[in-house]
């Protein structure tokens, strides 16, 4: 009974969808009830993990694990899914995606992030990533009738599909190579000699790379994001990357933890490079999503850079990191919801110009998510980017520092130039007065937060330093 | 736990500014204006009250606050000495010139400028406060947010291009002096610089580190070659935004050459000290000849800037009593000067809407009073004894003399390019021949304006017959950062 406690937020979860699929099939019309009450199983979930203990605990032969670090990437998966979903419901309804399995997918990919974190085993683990990427193909092309979306969606499966091939071939070579498919067991086979487990360990970081669209497996990010419907982009800028980041530093943590060097030097590759891509190529985007897509391959950089030290308190600069990335995110994408103009949403940069004018909240809401982007004190994301530095530093990569800090200032070129076009431009369209309250709570909290964060920057710390205590 | 009056003076402009965004100003903007006044003239007295208390017979740091911010990393730490409590007074006593200011010359969203305005000043404040290296560092960089949409939103033809290029120059700047800072934190496991001093960082890394953090400050200064932003910035930021720049955000580097750089890395200063002198001897003559060829007036003052800032750096690095207590009276008195001059120049600006020079000419005959007060601007900023202006250079110079008969005679060429930019200023603007029929309807300077102008003028003259108070206030601090630096250098 006690193995049951362990796993009942998964539990929990997987009947409510099921009940909810019922519910979906046998009523019609049913988006609203079927989104209200997935909101409430989110809801739910929080709590079952917030009041389970979260002490480490091995069930089923030692491939589930409940413990601290997953928890907190639960719960962080399940707040900003809860911030996601409730604030595009209205963008959602104008675009006529109101079918009854656009959150019943978003529960499943869920549920797949689930146990993705709290995989001790590579077949755990891969199935967890299955069904976690097999919900967000459905997600992007859920506008099944407009060809973006479609086109967005085929292109994220061909590829996702060809970089979960070359995971599990790397899955199935570590099996090979260490006889075991448990995360401890690997460690413990695991050396510098055992050449056939570096190459098993460069496809599983290339599938993975791939899931958190860092450089150079990163292409199918801009054209998903552009192509998919704007409730989906947020959805796909914000919860997958978490999932990522926690398992590749879980990677890191266990199986990898013998042969770290060499994952390191990969990492480390991986991080620039999307530093460096993130800030080139996204000066000349004109499309606000697109930019965005560039922008979170420049943020994973970044995290990375806390990875890429291999030492624990690298790791929790990056939990951090990933912490107010999610939270930044949230606040840019709910602002794409409030421009709206006959019906339309605009999502082009010039489209925002002036707005300053006619919406001085919206604008004054994104100066202060752009610059907390950017990394400028005193706001939150200047704080992220401060803890990585700190730690790259510690370990005296110079290297990655210095040319960490140097795309930050090209990164902050494109962001100064939507505050620009916000700011210094005479204003064209005059967007409705929106009446997206969720949108505005999700903006208007974010903006507090990282407005707020310098009053106790340490906040975000405390909690990720106990996720590593075992 | 004595009242925390260092917070306070820092975040009463940022409170204040939350009032003005609450307060509901349609048609006229008077409530935010008098807000503004009102808590920067609060601020005002609250620094004058803490000069006042001061205890000036010791080095140490005063009325030090020390709070834990991030835990077991970063103390918010602040304290005063005699040197950072100058710059702060500076602040307090410019910002409210400023909010009178723009009370002429900033026509839309009044609101939100001296919102900007306040929150600038709190970044200010907190700059030359803070004894942490990281709490600096985020006062530094913060103030670019509210200074960069000074220049963008109320600023001039280009102001896009120059907002741009104020932010991305210092950015650039100061991410070096971030990893700098938290090299520091790894070498010494502390970031509070009162404990950095004691520690003592390794010779090995002082040179890089040295570096990182002159990156930054030599941007700010600006020092030769990397002045380029300024100019620009200065022509295209509305008045307000000019006199704070050219009075207070220039004076961060020069104070951060003080409190940082020499204390810090004492040994690594001895040996950059030619380098310094090349680039401030550089810019002391080349800009003045820049600064000649100019038809713009904000532009020729700008240009002047980077001169004056050149003695500031010369007399820094000569690391002489003389010469140190010469650049922080040289930046004082130039944080005075150049705010009036700029507001000189909006002045006419906000009449005629044209900053060349050409366009004015014989003003002395129109408006008398203004010429008046400008010409006490112009001596005071070409250094003529008796005002303020004088004693900074001269003691600069004597300080270089100690040091370098080169650098000093070099120097003191500069000065005669100095008298001759500005005297000329002074002639094609208050004198000759107006060939501009727009000038003879002019309006004097009207009753805002003249209480700015004859403020700023009195207290460059006051300075300059009595330099005693601010003398008084520096000299203990200024000893022991020279002792300091003189046991470190001669321990290496």
């Amino acid at each position: 009974m006690n193995n049951i406690n362990i796993m009942l937020p998964e539990i929990f979860l997987s009947l409510s969808i099921f009940s909810v699929l019922m519910i979906g099939v046998f009523i019609k019309k049913s988006f609203n009830l079927i989104f209200n009450l997935t909101s409430l199983i989110i809801v739910a979930t929080i709590t079952i993990i917030l009041t389970n203990p979260n002490n480490e605990e091995k069930i089923f032969l030692d491939s589930f694990t409940r413990d601290a670090f997953s928890n907190y990437f639960k719960i962080l998966i399940l707040v900003s899914s809860l911030f996601v979903l409730n604030s595009s419901k209205i963008f959602i309804l104008d675009n006529k995606l109101d079918k009854f399995e656009y959150p019943i997918i978003i529960l499943l990919s869920i549920l797949g992030m689930f146990f993705m974190v709290s995989s001790n085993d590579l077949i755990l683990f891969y199935l967890g990533l299955e069904l976690q990427s097999l919900s967000l193909y459905i997600l992007a092309s859920i506008d099944r009738d407009n060809l973006r979306s479609t086109e967005s969606g085929i292109k994220y499966f061909v590829l996702s599909a060809l970089s979960s091939g070359l995971l599990l071939y790397g899955c199935s070579l570590l099996y090979g190579f260490t006889g075991s498919t448990n995360f401890e067991l690997i460690a413990s086979q695991l050396n510098k000699e055992n050449t056939g487990a570096v190459f098993a360990m460069v496809f599983i970081l290339v599938g993975l790379a791939f899931k958190v669209s860092a450089v150079p497996f990163h292409m199918w990010t801009p054209d998903v994001y552009e192509g998919a419907p704007t409730s989906i982009t947020s959805y796909f800028a914000v919860v997958p990357k978490v999932a990522g980041l926690a398992l590749l530093i879980k990677f890191m943590f266990i199986p990898f933890s013998k042969i770290l060097l060499e994952w390191q030097t990969i990492i480390i590759f991986i991080s620039i490079a999307s530093m460096i891509l993130g800030a080139v190529a996204a000066m000349v985007q004109k499309n606000f999503k697109r930019l965005l897509a560039y922008s979170s391959i420049g943020h994973i950089g970044y995290a990375l850079a806390g990875v890429a030290t291999g030492v624990v308190s690298g790791y929790q600069s990056a939990i951090v990191y990933i912490s107010i990335y999610v939270i930044m995110n949230i606040g840019a994408f709910s602002c794409l919801y409030l421009l709206k103009k006959d019906g339309q949403y605009k999502e082009n940069i010039s489209d925002l110009s002036g707005i300053s004018k006619k919406n001085p909240l919206l604008a004054i809401s994104l100066l202060i998510i752009l610059f907390s982007l950017a990394g400028v004190p005193p706001l939150g994301g200047f704080f992220a980017k401060f803890y990585v530095f700190v730690s790259v530093l510690e370990k005296e990569m110079y290297a990655l520092a210095i040319i960490g800090l140097l795309t930050t200032v090209m990164s902050a070129f494109y962001y100064l130039k939507i505050i620009k076009t916000i700011y210094f431009d005479d204003s064209v369209i005059t967007f409705e007065s929106s009446k997206n309250r969720t949108a505005q709570i999700s903006i208007f909290t974010s903006c507090i937060i990282l407005v707020t964060f310098f009053l106790y920057p340490s906040v975000l710390n405390n909690i990720v330093n106990t996720l590593f205590i075992n | 736990m004595s009242f925390p009056i260092l917070s306070t003076l820092i975040f009463l402009p940022l409170i204040s500014s939350f009032f003005i965004l609450l307060s509901k100003d349609r048609t006229s903007n008077n409530s935010s204006i008098y807000i503004s006044l009102f808590s920067s003239f609060a601020t005002f007295l609250l620094s004058l009250f803490l000069w006042y208390s001061l205890d000036l017979n010791t080095s140490e740091f005063q009325f030090v606050e020390e709070k834990s911010w991030i835990s077991n990393f970063i103390k918010f730490k602040l304290g005063v000495d005699g040197i950072s409590i100058l710059f702060i007074v500076l602040t307090t006593f410019i910002t409210p010139i400023c909010i009178i200011s723009c009370v002429n010359s900033v026509k839309i969203r009044v609101k939100e400028f001296l919102i900007a305005i306040l929150v600038l000043e709190t970044f200010m404040i907190g700059v030359f406060c803070s004894l942490d290296l990281v709490i600096f560092y985020l006062f530094f960089e913060a103030g670019l947010i509210p200074m960069f949409l000074i220049i963008g939103v109320w600023g001039g033809a280009r102001r896009v291009y120059s907002a741009f290029k104020f932010f991305l120059f210092t950015l650039l700047g100061s991410v070096l002096m971030l990893v700098a800072i938290i090299v520091i934190y790894w070498l010494t496991g502390t970031t509070d610089i009162t404990q950095i001093y004691e520690i003592k960082i390794p010779k090995e890394y002082q040179n890089l580190l040295w570096l990182a953090f002159f990156s930054s400050f030599a941007v700010k200064m600006p020092m030769w070659p990397v002045h380029t932003w300024l100019p620009d910035a200065h022509v295209e930021a509305p008045t307000a935004g000019s006199v704070i720049l050219a009075a207070i955000l220039l004076k961060m580097a020069g104070y951060g050459f003080l409190r940082f750089s020499i204390p810090m890395f004492p040994i690594a200063s001895e040996y950059f000290t030619p380098l310094i002198y090349t680039l401030s001897i550089i810019a002391i003559i080349y800009t003045s000849l820049v600064a000649l060829m100019q038809d713009d007036m904000k532009k020729l003052i700008a240009y002047s800037s980077v001169a004056h800032m050149g003695y500031v750096t010369l007399g820094i690095f000569t690391l002489t009593k003389q010469g140190i207590e010469g650049s922080i009276y040289q930046m004082i008195s130039h944080g005075l000067i150049s705010a009036a001059l700029f507001l000189c120049v909006g002045v006419v600006y906000d009449r005629l809407h044209s900053r060349m020079i050409s366009a004015y000419g014989g003003l002395v005959n129109y408006i008398p009073k203004y010429s008046f007060l400008f010409l006490i601007f112009a001596l005071a900023a070409l250094g003529l004894p008796g005002t303020s202006g004088f004693l900074g250079e001269f003691l600069v110079l004597t300080g270089a003399f100690q040091k370098s008969y080169l650098a000093a005679m070099l120097a003191t060429f500069g000065v005669v390019l100095g008298a001759a930019y500005m005297l000329w200023l002074t002639k094609r603007v208050i004198f000759g021949e107006t060939n501009n029929s727009e000038v003879k309807k002019f309006n004097d300077v009207n009753k805002s304006e003249i209480i700015m102008l004859a403020t700023l003028a009195f207290f460059i003259l006051f300075f300059g017959f009595y330099p005693l108070p601010l003398m008084e206030t520096f000299s203990v601090s200024v000893n022991s950062l020279i002792d300091n630096y003189d046991t470190a250098v001669i321990s290496n």
